[in-house]
């Protein structure tokens, strides 16, 4: 088994992400509620619970998952979670430390323009707050 | 009863159907919808960030033009702010309480739009769908010209006006209010789990695969439970289960369409209100046949 050394900057990545999310963190007990409850878990290469773990831990390969870009702030881990954490919010954080790099997940442009012309403006805009930098 | 309406943009183009009906509706029971001037986008969704206080500008925003048209008389009820939309429902009631539950990000955001109005945070945000609760199911009852008998509905609520918690207006694991309310209209509720179950969002843009995938389960549960029409209350849940179903046919060729409607316009089917009102032109699945075997139109 590979041996985990806590380094400082491990424990800055949860601080961080601690602040942003508004949480702490090191409270969840990898009970899985959120991962058994995820309408979007079997899209995911990491459990909700995993990436909660990997946060835990201030390891920022978390950032390289695709675990928070599948997630579609449903919320239902979030009035699930028997520590009272909002799972939803440390995905947002997560996004949110990538996209203020000014980097974008998606390509809006490659979107096909048949699919534009049927889509809401609430999916528009919800899909550029979210994925957009 | 006048009061302040917020439709956000989506009601004024694929959801123009769901704001014609529930105007409608309101109507026969007493509601005036006055929409608020110069509304702008409420963000769609919810800024979950701590930091992030910028995202909170344009929901409270709008709530002060709430304000602005109580000091102009232009409304009878005074405190609150009435959506259709669940997505507009859920940013605006969570910024909303945002504001209310942190004094020093009012300051902020008032001193931000130092030119407009401060916001003083006694608006409240609430959904068509409390409303209808609050004028009450039996006269709503009252109203019903054409009583939706046999025909099977089942409810979905989607996630935005059940959580999170402190925004949901209704029990987050069992909601019952469209239950309620369809019952009153005389249809055959057919209540099952996948009700409140999440259909993508917006997940849609970029991942329409999945979201189909999605839609499948919460449509052919409802099927299997015996449902012949769908209800929402959200332009996204109902883009999701009612357009996306040409992309479940794809994957599914056995898979059976069936229509999906706001709640609203099956309000206005019971009211007997007329074609121009229930704007089924702009459903995907058609739901005319359907009710005129019910002899529901004609």
């Amino acid at each position: 088994m590979k041996k985990l050394i806590i380094t400082s900057e491990n424990v800055k990545f949860l601080q961080k992400i601690n602040e942003l999310a508004d949480q702490d963190i090191t409270l969840c007990e990898q009970c899985g509620t959120c991962s058994a409850s995820c309408p979007m878990v079997a899209e995911m290469d990491i459990t909700p619970s995993q990436l909660m773990r990997m946060v835990q831990l201030g390891l920022k390969e978390v950032m390289e998952t695709k675990a928070m870009w599948v997630c579609a702030s449903c919320y239902t881990c979030t009035v699930r979670c028997p520590r009272g954490l909002d799972v939803a919010k440390v995905a947002e954080a997560l996004r949110q430390v990538y996209l203020r790099k000014a980097l974008d997940y998606i390509e809006i442009k490659k979107i096909p323009k048949y699919e534009f012309v049927s889509l809401p403006q609430i999916a528009i805009v919800s899909a550029c707050r979210k994925f957009t930098g | 009863m006048r009061i302040a309406y917020y439709p956000g943009c989506t009601l004024k183009t694929t959801a123009k159907n769901f704001e014609t009906s529930a105007i409608a509706i309101a109507q026969q029971l007493g509601v005036e919808f006055v929409e608020l001037p110069r509304w702008t986008c409420c963000g769609t969704v919810f800024s979950l960030t701590s930091d992030d206080l910028i995202h909170h500008v344009a929901p409270i925003r709008n709530l002060i033009r709430v304000q602005e048209m109580v000091k102009r008389k232009q409304v009878d009820d005074e405190k609150r702010i009435l959506t259709l939309c669940s997505m507009c429902f859920n940013t605006l009631k969570r910024s909303n309480l945002r504001v209310k539950e942190n004094i020093e990000d009012l300051k902020k955001i008032n001193n931000l739009m130092y030119l407009e109005e401060d916001y003083c945070a006694e608006i409240e945000v609430i959904h068509l769908l409390q409303l209808l609760k609050e004028i009450g199911f039996d006269k709503i009852k009252a109203k019903v010209k054409n009583p939706l008998n046999n025909l099977k509905v089942a409810p979905y609520y989607g996630c935005m006006i059940l959580r999170p918690l402190e925004v949901g207006i209704d029990d987050p694991e069992d909601p019952t209010i469209q239950r309620d309310l369809l019952e009153a209209l005389g249809a055959e509720v057919i209540d099952n789990p996948y009700k409140k179950v999440c259909c993508g969002s917006y997940q849609t843009v970029n991942n329409k695969e999945k979201v189909a995938e999605l839609a499948f389960d919460i449509l052919t549960h409802a099927q299997r439970e015996g449902a012949e029409a769908i209800t929402t209350c959200c332009p996204l849940c109902s883009f999701n289960l009612d357009f996306r179903q040409k992309e479940v046919l794809k994957k599914h060729p056995d898979f059976k369409q069936i229509p999906v409607f706001y709640i609203t316009q099956l309000i206005a089917v019971a009211f007997g209100l007329d074609n121009k009102t229930l704007g089924f032109d702009q459903n995907y699945v058609d739901p005319k046949l359907l009710l005129k075997n019910k002899g529901l139109i004609k």
